[in-house]
């Protein structure tokens, strides 16, 4: 059994006390996900979880035949929040195939555009997306005597962030009318222009190609950049100790809120933020420059961790189907047989996937989803690894591996710490994220944590953008200003590229042939964690997580909102054309009335 | 929740948000960055004369519950269809598969019909929302014509609105179909397009200008060239032959000089960021034709070479040029139409 253990046995004949609840499409995410459960009301647990995508547009499909060096942009299409990351991996992946190492300048700007992008992203989802369902106005409508108590508690850090109370911290967080809602989402585009700068235009970049960047590096790109930057780090030191103090809160206010979301520790991380100083972006070399990467690729099982070799990574990726709309492609050609060192390349690897659309009714005994089921085989089991949104990943991966040691960041073999300079009106400040664990001591991934991650992952992208920043000004005043390296496309190549999205690992395989793409497959995280039960009869991870968790909310089925699994679910940060159902039992639609002229968008 | 306080008339304008075409909510996400206004100003009324207005957004929305329970956010779209919504503005987003080329199933949904318990087709919510629709706002190249999801050889037979729904589209309330283009759209273009929208459904603004691409006229009547500062080295004749060249692009694959699009004038983001003004090629995200007309995009445009080559002559010798490849550009590729057939290349395996 490589999942969780099993949630409650649904024994026949119980099946009436289950509760049918759908959600479909979740707000607050991005792209279209339904979630199907069927609930146990009187155990306060939900029983059976399927999460199901809605969509299916084709890109492994239409990319074939195309000319390789349009791959960025294209595949940039693919999402709409972190297009960026796309674009960015699949450089990566043309440089492999074409031979090519842009200048330390261009990787530089790179790195400062996808800090952008973490520190913009992470900082929307948390405040404007996820952080709704820890506001005020949700908490009294699922929890009132939560709120009641929430504001009757003093926050601990109240003199470092300004809020006296949790219930004060709830109410900032309450869509339009809160303050700090307001101020996150105006910081939501501050980090922008600070991507733009680098990147051209925000979710699909302009400025990058194979080889480096377009942009033009002058001291004045870096100034822009840097004063923006020292605002966000001004930023979080306020945010980082909210945010402690709220999920501190949510574990003392309901006992055993430990279990939302939880799901046994099986993170992926791919790594991010090259350093130009190792990376030649050749597959031989590729274990040794993702280990000098400024986020180490990692995978940890059950606290472990288990690797930290991209090139390990790379071939235990495995593609199962399931119980999605494709067909097998068992006897279709192999594209690679074996990688540039030598080593076996399986067949369910995505260098020699087919994609095969079978169209069908949505069936959960059968076919439900859009969604295919990657897998990472460890040589026994194949691993449904979760990416728990990315920040918990990456700092558990960084953290074990204790590689990471620059000033600004260094990690400790058991945590991460986070060396901020003095900001206009705060001192210098040190954060340490440390590895989560439960009361008994043993390794702990949930939604609290998942979402307490995100906050420490803020600060630690500024804190690389910091040194991004030295590093590039340091090339420009040396003199060093060109950021682009010319290539050439060969007709027969095949190659990959690795990062971390903003919510969690990144790949994109590419076989060339007659100067052409001839396969070409991205896995980015959603595809993990949004996974359906594989071949195996394994649920993916959202499935997983939420068929443990327990309910804590107070409202019968009849105005029951799923806020526990809500927060489950979105601590994931998911982010894919995709839906997720509840099952309240019975089956039974109820209609509310809703007032025609309430604005239920709270933005 | 209310706004009586910001209210400035009735009735109260629903605004649906449907992200359930292909797409990659990428609209959306830009929309959040847009200043010129916020989406803050609209919904909260911090312009003179706004209506007041629901927004029913899948992204940032507060409702969030289950169809059996409470809040349920897709209920917004069953009021809509059962004429309890009145007035609405329908937003698309993504582009719209054929779900005609196959026998079942579908390729992207947007919630459930009740009658059926499967995912509602994006096409579905179409046909019955589009009769009752104030207006149709298309948001991004994919819904506007496609897009690309809608390129060569794709297996869906995606196609943009006006494809689906015909060109000469009209709502109840005589609007055509409003496309706002860009991939993503330019954030503020699109919040001030909505803000157009809101004034004109009130009967404060005369009839939104638009060109033949259904396109607001001011913010796409000139060239990216027009408006890009390395256009002074295209006059030159100075050419960038390296990416990292502060110069012109042209011969290294920027199309701005046939694509309507505002973005190096008004930059990406509060005036920063941008195309070619920043040193990446314009691809030609906003035009009709893109993306199988511009492909490979990191080719010399083949209509930019004739002009680049005379750019020392200038007037209407230079224009009518121009106007060749831009009538062609700002065409979609024929493929992209309703029917039982596939017609993009791709051999079907159902």
């Amino acid at each position: 059994m490589t999942a969780t253990e099993k949630a409650p046995s649904k024994a026949a004949g119980k099946d009436s006390q289950l509760t049918e609840m759908t959600w479909d499409p979740i707000t607050r995410i991005v792209g279209s996900l339904g979630i199907y459960t069927k609930i146990d009301f009187k155990a306060k647990r939900v029983a059976e979880c399927h999460s199901t995508s809605s969509i299916f547009r084709g890109y492994s499909i239409f990319m074939k035949g195309k000319d390789p060096r349009d791959a960025h942009f294209i595949t940039s299409r693919i999402c709409g929040i972190c297009g960026d990351n796309h674009a960015t991996c699949s450089v990566y992946n043309q440089n492999m195939a074409y031979g090519v190492r842009p200048p330390h300048l261009g990787e530089w700007i790179i790195n400062l555009g996808e800090s952008a992008e973490y520190m913009f992203d992470h900082n929307i989802f948390q405040e404007n997306l996820v952080g709704v369902d820890y506001c005020e106005r949700m908490v009294a409508e699922t929890n009132p005597g939560v709120l009641e108590r929430a504001n009757a508690t003093e926050a601990p850090h109240a003199a470092d962030h300004g809020y006296r109370t949790i219930g004060d911290i709830m109410r900032s967080l309450n869509p339009l009318e809160g303050e700090f809602y307001r101020e996150a989402l105006q910081v939501s585009r501050s980090t922008r222009e600070m991507f733009c700068l680098m990147e051209g235009r925000h979710v699909h970049p302009s400025t990058l190609y194979p080889g480096g960047v377009g942009t033009v590096a002058t001291v004045q790109l870096f100034t822009d950049y840097l004063t923006r930057l020292m605002r966000y780090v001004e930023f979080m030191k306020r945010v980082v100790p909210m945010h402690d103090d709220l999920f501190d809160f949510m574990y003392e206010a309901l006992p055993g809120y430990e279990e939302v979301g939880r799901r046994r520790v099986l993170l992926g991380c791919w790594g991010s933020l090259n350093n130009p100083e190792y990376c030649d972006f050749t597959y031989q070399n590729m274990a040794d420059w993702g280990r000098k990467m400024f986020v180490t690729p990692g995978v940890v099982v059950d606290g472990k961790l288990v690797t930290t070799s991209l090139v390990d990574i790379n071939l235990g990726i495995r593609i199962l189907l399931g119980h999605s709309y494709y067909e097998d492609w068992e006897d279709k050609e192999m594209f690679v047989t074996h990688d540039p060192l030598g080593n076996p390349v399986d067949r369910r690897h995505p260098w020699n996937q087919h994609t095969i659309p079978r169209p069908a009714k949505r069936d959960f005994d059968d076919k439900y989803s859009w969604t295919m089921s990657p897998r990472w085989f460890d040589g026994k089991d194949y691993l449904p690894l979760d990416t728990g949104g990315g920040p918990i990943a990456r700092l558990w991966a960084t953290a074990l591996a204790g590689l990471v040691d620059f000033g600004y960041v260094k990690s400790t073999g058991h945590s991460v710490q986070i060396n901020l300079p003095r900001t206009m009106s705060r001192p210098e400040t040190t954060f340490e994220w440390k590895i989560p664990v439960d009361k008994a001591g043993q390794p702990l991934s949930n939604a609290i944590e998942r979402n307490r991650a995100r906050t420490y992952f803020q600060a630690y992208a500024a804190a690389c953008a910091l040194y991004f920043t030295e590093q590039a000004l340091a090339e420009v005043r040396a003199g060093h200003t060109k950021t682009w390296e010319s290539f050439k496309v060969p007709d027969e190549a095949f190659s990959c590229g690795f990062t971390e999205a903003v919510r969690g690992v990144l790949s994109h395989h590419m076989v060339i042939r007659g100067g052409k793409i001839a396969n070409y497959h991205p896995y980015p995280p959603t595809p993990w964690n949004g996974s359906v039960r594989d071949t195996y009869g394994t649920p993916g991870p959202y499935e997983d997580a939420v068929q443990n968790t327990p309910i804590f909310e107070e409202n019968a089925p009849d105005n029951f909102k799923g806020i526990d699994i809500m927060r489950a679910v979105r601590s994931f940060d998911p982010c894919l054309p995709c839906g997720v159902h509840m099952y309240l039992g019975g089956g039974r639609v109820l209609k509310t009335a809703h007032s025609p002229t309430g604005i239920t968008l709270a933005v | 929740m209310t706004q009586e306080s910001q209210a400035t008339q009735d009735p109260v304008i629903h605004i649906l948000w449907m992200n359930g075409g292909l797409g990659c909510d990428g609209d959306s996400v830009a929309l959040t960055a847009a200043t010129q206004p916020s989406i803050e100003e609209i919904v909260l009324g911090a312009l003179p004369g706004l209506p007041k207005v629901a927004v029913h957004w899948p992204l940032i929305d507060f409702e969030c519950g289950p169809e059996q329970g409470a809040d349920n956010f897709i209920e917004w779209w069953h009021k809509a269809d059962r004429g309890e919504l009145e007035p609405f503005v329908l937003v698309v987003e993504g582009s719209i598969p054929n779900e005609a080329i196959k026998s079942e199933g579908y390729w992207c949904g947007f919630g459930n019909n009740p009658a059926t318990g499967q995912p509602m087709t994006t096409s579905e919510w179409l046909d019955r929302l589009a009769p009752k629709a104030t207006a149709i706002l298309a948001v991004g190249t994919c819904a506007t014509y496609g897009g690309i999801h809608a390129m060569a050889g794709n297996p869906t037979g995606a196609m943009g609105v006006p494809d689906y729904l015909g060109w000469d589209w009209k709502s109840k309330a005589g609007l055509p179909i409003v496309c706002v283009p860009g991939c993503p759209i330019q954030p503020d273009n699109l919040s001030e397009t909505i803000l157009y929208l809101l004034y004109q459904v009130t009967g404060q603004a005369p009839m939104i200008p638009l060109d033949d691409a259904l396109r607001p006229r001011w913010l796409f009547e000139a060239t990216v060239h027009q408006g890009c500062d390395r256009a002074g080295y295209y006059e030159e004749g100075t050419f960038a032959g390296e990416y990292d060249s502060p110069t012109c692009l042209v011969k290294l694959g920027c199309w701005g000089p046939v694509v309507k699009c505002n973005v190096p004038k008004r930059g990406w983001i509060n005036g920063v960021g941008g195309c070619p003004n920043v040193g990446g090629i314009c691809i030609a995200c906003t035009m009709p034709g893109f993306p199988d007309k511009f492909m490979p995009f990191m080719d010399e445009p083949p209509g930019s070479r004739v002009s680049a080559t005379a750019s020392g002559m200038y007037g209407s010798v230079i224009r009518s040029l121009r106007g060749i490849t831009a009538r062609t550009v700002d065409k979609e590729p024929k493929w992209r139409v309703k029917g039982t057939e596939l017609r993009t290349g791709y051999q079907k395996t159902w």
